[in-house]
């Protein structure tokens, strides 16, 4: 297996979309390739971090001021 | 937690209804309290979505309240063989796209348009990253950081991957909501992936933050 070929099936390994077989073969790339190792490693980093970290918060005062210009615009409906 | 209790037949359940659906019914009818939790329940993910599309604070604040609004008046026409929030998401996203158009006067916006590019589709920095990269930076230091990376992307590749992993909808769902086929979902995730990874490369790898310079 090639570096592309093994990038190729990157998504799939990180969501868990592979089969017994398929997973084998990447393993087996994975022993032999440092780069394609450290590609797996920080691209799940890379999801892991962004998950973690809410990057535009929504205040409670604005919140419920939103919330309620909707509900209030609703209620006209 | 306790344990559910099953008893009879209500162990039996053909077919799992979400919970959403029966909120959606009620407010179908009028009940503006049913309609308040789903409001309550997907604000946050909706201006998160609204704000990574627009960029623009006040634009997502509007989208917010524009969306919800939206979706209640066409209440009528959820077909309930989606997700509510996966409908909900594609009214945002439309509400987001015509407000990024109107800032960017006769510029094009969208988000199937092909964007061509090979950045990000073969890994160059393969330098591995320190083992706790966050420890590096403080808090409002990496979410700097991280807005200023994601902000990098087309629209189209930050949109997949917010839906996909940070909001956690399925490939199918996310086709859906963005009126994307699922190759376009997959080939945008794979390259948005690989973008966002090899831009962080520079404030993480080993050796620390020398390489951002
Ligand atoms: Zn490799």
């Amino acid at each position: 297996m090639t570096c592309s070929e093994f990038l190729a099936q990157l998504d799939d390994l990180i969501d868990d979309h592979v089969t017994a077989t398929m997973r084998a073969d990447l393993e087996e790339h994975l022993s032999g390739c440092d780069h394609c190792v450290v590609t797996l490693s920080t691209t799940r980093k890379t999801i892991e971090i962004y998950r973690k970290h809410e990057l535009y918060t929504l205040p409670d005062t604005m919140r419920e001021r939103l919330q309620k210009a909707i509900l209030d615009r609703c209620k006209k409906c | 937690m306790s344990t559910i209790q099953t008893q009879g037949t209500e162990e039996v359940q053909p077919e799992e209804v979400h919970p959403d659906v029966a909120l959606v019914n009620r407010a179908r009818e009028g009940d503006t309290a049913a309609y308040e939790k789903l409001v309550r329940q997907y604000d946050r993910q909706i201006f998160r979505i609204a704000q990574h599309i627009t960029q623009n604070r006040e634009d997502a604040e509007d989208v917010m309240q524009d969306a919800f609004l939206k979706a209640y008046e066409k209440l009528d026409q959820f077909q309930g063989n989606s997700k509510f929030y996966t409908w909900l998401v594609r009214i945002a996203v439309n509400e987001s796209l015509m407000r990024l158009r109107k800032r960017r006067t006769g510029k094009m916006v969208s988000i199937d348009e092909d964007v061509e590019t090979e950045e990000g589709s073969m890994p160059r920095d393969l330098a591995d990253w320190s083992p706790d990269p966050e420890a590096q930076y403080g808090q409002s230091e990496m979410a700097d950081i991280l807005r200023k990376t994601i902000q990098g992307l087309p629209p189209g590749f930050r949109v997949v991957f917010v839906l996909r992993d940070v909001d956690g909808l399925s490939t199918e769902e996310t086709a859906e909501s963005l009126g994307l086929s699922i190759p376009a979902v997959k080939s945008r995730l794979l390259r948005a992936r690989l973008q966002l990874r090899e831009r962080l490369s520079r404030y993480f790898r080993k050796n620390g933050k020398d390489g951002a310079k």
